[in-house]
């Protein structure tokens, strides 16, 4: 993976005295969907913190097209083109969908494209049109989970990095976001996603890393990740990791 | 005092509705900071009390067109709202959300001192260029300045709805106020948004200020104190950091205001503020608009302790220091300097009480001055009145300031935070007032004279030594119960309260029955202060025990290191003993107070001898 999106470098990260990353490395290819498993406290959700620099890393670095991060306030970050969608998906509960999906684009200042982006990701979630002016707060959560996506992607990113994109949804809905996701990512946008739900994750996916206690334990393909015996028996024995 | 026409209630309403205006430019500034940085900004009032003076350096210095004075003060406030942002907010923003507002504090009191010297503290006309008509409607009549302040009002509201909803940096301040981490995430600088409210917010307030002055043709440094409490609280009526809840709650603030004093006098005026404010903290912390009566969320939790090893003072160190305190009166005979010394050792008393709520149990007090005036005014009017001997009305006044301080702060009990503050703040304005206009017990603005001195067996202990001694001597003792206290399984107990009250309390522990215990032994500590002061000045009145001794007690709490006992005796002594004995010229004592409150909390939030 010569052409990578984004690449983490040895990255190693605390909260106070306690280390959450070991020594992290990974990549994301351009175009790629990339699924970072792993259970509780593996340190996935950190890994997403050190991505948008919400949590700088002790030593090591991210790579964003080839170009560090270091240093840069997530706001910057988001500025060079990575769009996010949080964990629980965070959204700005008395604000409109249609304020909350622009907010997306609060760093453009091209109103035009704006505009034209707004049209293009209300055609991808024909859902949001009908519900443009309703409190977001006040929709379903499959719903809401659209309006995160349509948010990150208003911001033209070249890398969007989600945070357990299924947590808390029906299995209806799964489908729905794992298939929103695959159309995110047909739009020509990179996918990093952190999963705690590994079979879901794999059969989207390109590529899959496995963290355990901060440091990548197997890494692969996801068709071979889904094939392996160690993940069969860690994370996909029963429907939901320990 | 009770009209029974028509007219006079109209002309109460008007009256009611223009204050309540003017509340309301301060609230909804409040309620944006709130919304942004979950901080009530203290020095909220200060800036109004600057936009105030612009207007008056525009109008009667420089002859400036009222527009262009209005633009000033908009202009002037706003980048010193920037200011407070970058020096009082951004360089705590990792420290707990009570440090932010200690330091809106600490710049209150800079503000307001810095006014002071500039100005001098006297009041001064602010005469407008309005014309004098006046509509008459219904019995009642409204003037050009009430249309102003009303034009201002529901102009600014106007504005700031179109700021809110029609742009993209409003949008942002709406996003940061919903979901700071999520607004980020969508490239949006926070420090910038938080900068813009602080401006907005300060422009607001300097423009309240000046149409408050133009409104009662006076100015003065100190204006800015209870006007900035007024819009604390009517922004609670209406909710913390609920925009249209502010404005909501300061039309009916005003209102309040007014019918009140029509009913029982002008006097009056600022105690239904604070009692308003009791009721909603008592009965809807959420504002009166809130859906369900919950408490608020976490933001206004944390206590001031910096984590620190405190500095331990060898045994024979403390020995030797207070063998040597006792023994001064004999090497020193300069009765000024003992009496100096022995309102140290007064004011230690009142830090000691302060450090153990604030330090110990971590419920930040900003009233503590109410302790000492009503131990001072129990004692006073025990001996006085009810013709009890001196020797037994100071430990009665203590009980009395301990019951009577508790019962007040206890409303505020299940409450966190900033809430505690503001509460004990409040309950500090109350008592103020009630002895204010309380004359038949407390003799009102006349004040109590004649408080006989402390004496045994008919010889009154007035020189310098007792002077020095009596107060030494109670200090010692409390002191040494405190750090008993501490060490004991009810300190442990106060302190898990301050470090997570929920573990605490699911551990078995009774919240309200400890912070009543501690306010009680905080009290009685304060009120024997109290008491003792007053017989040592023979005179006292409401003014005796003013705001700002409650502010000085903070900063002596955290000079010396909070929950700390040596360090608060520590503190009175920097505090109140050394610029004395230096003749520090006692107009910027107070600055200096707010300055050493403003580094601590930046530079060395442990204080000299650390948190305990």
């Amino acid at each position: 993976m010569t052409d990578a999106v984004l690449r983490l470098d040895r990255v190693n990260s605390f909260y106070g005295p306690v280390q959450v990353h070991f020594d992290l490395s990974l990549e994301v290819g351009r175009g790629q969907i990339v699924c970072l498993l792993g259970g509780n406290a593996s340190g996935k959700s950190t890994t997403m913190k050190i991505i948008l620099g919400l949590l700088k890393p002790r030593s090591g670095q991210v790579l964003f097209d080839g170009q560090p991060l270091t240093g840069l306030s997530t706001p910057q970050i988001v500025r060079r083109g990575i769009g996010s969608v949080p964990e629980s998906r965070r959204l700005f509960a008395t604000m409109t969908v249609r304020e909350n999906v622009l907010m997306g684009a609060y760093t453009r200042d091209d109103r035009a494209g704006v505009a034209e982006d707004y049209e293009r990701v209300l055609d991808l979630f024909p859902k949001l049109r009908e519900r443009h002016a309703q409190q977001a707060g006040t929709l379903s959560g499959g719903e809401q989970q659209m309006v995160a996506m349509a948010r990150a992607l208003m911001g033209r990113p070249r890398l969007i990095v989600m945070d357990e994109p299924t947590m808390g949804l029906s299995p209806l809905h799964v489908d729905r976001v794992l298939e929103m996701i695959q159309t995110i990512n047909g739009q020509g946008v990179s996918v990093f996603m952190v999963e705690q739900n590994a079979s879901l994750a794999l059969q989207i996916a390109h590529h899959g890393y496995v963290l355990q206690t901060g440091r990548i334990a197997l890494s692969g393909p996801a068709a071979d990740l889904a094939r392996d015996p160690q993940i069969r028996d860690a994370y996909l024995g029963g429907a939901q990791a320990a | 005092m009770f009209p029974t026409s028509f007219g006079p209630w109209l002309d109460y309403t008007i009256n009611g509705l223009v204050i309540g205006n003017i509340y309301a430019l301060l609230a909804v500034g409040l309620a944006l900071i709130f919304g942004v940085s979950h901080l009530i900004n203290f020095a909220h009032g200060s800036v109004y009390m600057v936009g105030a003076y612009i207007g008056w350096l525009g109008i009667t210095k420089l002859n400036l067109p009222l527009p262009v004075t209005f633009a000033a003060v908009a202009v002037g406030c706003g980048l010193l709202g920037a200011v407070i942002e970058r020096v009082g907010l951004r360089p705590l923003r990792n420290a707990p959300r009570i440090a932010p507002l200690l330091a809106t504090i600490g710049l209150s009191v800079v503000l307001d001192q810095s006014a002071q010297l500039l100005f001098s503290p006297d009041p001064r006309a602010l005469p407008t260029q309005l014309p004098s008509w006046r509509i008459a409607i219904g019995g009642g009549s409204i003037g050009a300045l009430d249309l102003l302040i009303a034009g201002v009002g529901i102009g600014s509201a106007a504005l700031l709805y179109g700021f809110l909803r029609f742009t993209r940096l409003g949008w942002a301040v709406r996003a940061t106020a919903l979901d700071r981490d999520a607004a980020q995430q969508c490239g949006v600088d926070v420090d910038k948004v938080n900068r813009t409210v602080f401006a907005i917010a300060s422009a607001l307030g300097g423009v309240s200020g000046l149409l408050v002055g133009m409104y009662y043709n006076t100015i003065d440094p100190n204006m800015g104190f209870q006007a900035g409490l007024k819009g604390i609280v009517a922004q609670l009526i209406g909710g913390v950091g609920n925009v249209p809840g502010a404005i909501a709650g300061s039309l009916l603030l005003g209102l309040i205001e007014s019918y009140g004093i029509a009913l029982f006098g002008t006097s009056y005026r600022n105690l239904f503020a604070f009692v308003a404010l009791i009721l909603i903290l008592v009965l809807r912390p959420n504002g009166l608009f809130a859906k369900a009566r919950r408490l608020p969320p976490e933001p206004l939790t944390g206590t001031f302790i910096a984590p620190s090893r405190p500095l331990v003072l060898p045994g024979w160190l403390i020995g030797l220091l207070i063998v040597a305190a006792l023994a001064l009166p004999f090497a020193v005979q300069q009765p000024y300097l003992l009496q100096t010394l022995g309102n140290a050792w007064l004011y230690a008393l009142l830090a000691l009480s302060l450090t153990l709520v604030a330090g110990t149990v971590g419920q930040v007090s900003l009233g503590h001055a109410g302790l000492l005036a009503i131990g001072a005014y129990a004692s006073a009017l025990l001996a006085l009145d009810a013709g009890i001997p001196v020797l037994l009305a100071v430990p009665l006044a203590g009980v009395i300031a301990a019951a009577l301080g508790t019962a007040l702060v206890f409303p505020a009990f299940r409450l966190r935070g900033h809430y505690v503050s503001i509460a004990t703040l409040a309950v500090g304005e109350i008592v103020t007032l009630v002895i204010l206009n309380w004359e038949s017990l407390t003799r009102g603005p006349i004040g109590v004279t004649g408080v006989p001195p402390l004496s045994v067996a008919g010889t009154p202990l007035v020189s310098g030594q007792w002077v020095y001694w009596i107060p030494l001597v109670v200090l010692l003792v409390f002191a040494g119960v405190q750090t008993r206290l501490l060490s004991s399984h009810l300190g442990r107990t106060l302190r898990a309260i301050r470090e997570d009250d929920v573990a605490a309390r699911s551990y078995g522990v009774d919240l309200n029955r400890y912070k009543g215990l501690a306010f009680a032994v905080a009290g009685f500590v304060a009120g024997v202060g109290g008491a003792l002061m007053a017989h040592f000045y023979s005179y006292i009145n409401h003014e005796t025990f003013p705001a700002p001794v409650s502010m000085l007690a903070l900063t002596m709490v955290i000079l010396g290191g909070l929950g700390n006992v040596a360090g608060a005796v520590l503190g009175a002594v920097v505090l109140v003993g050394l610029p004395e004995l230096f003749r520090a010229a006692a107009e910027y004592r107070m600055l200096i107070y707010g300055v050493v409150l403003l580094l601590l909390i930046r530079f060395r939030p442990q204080g000299l001898l650390g948190t305990v």
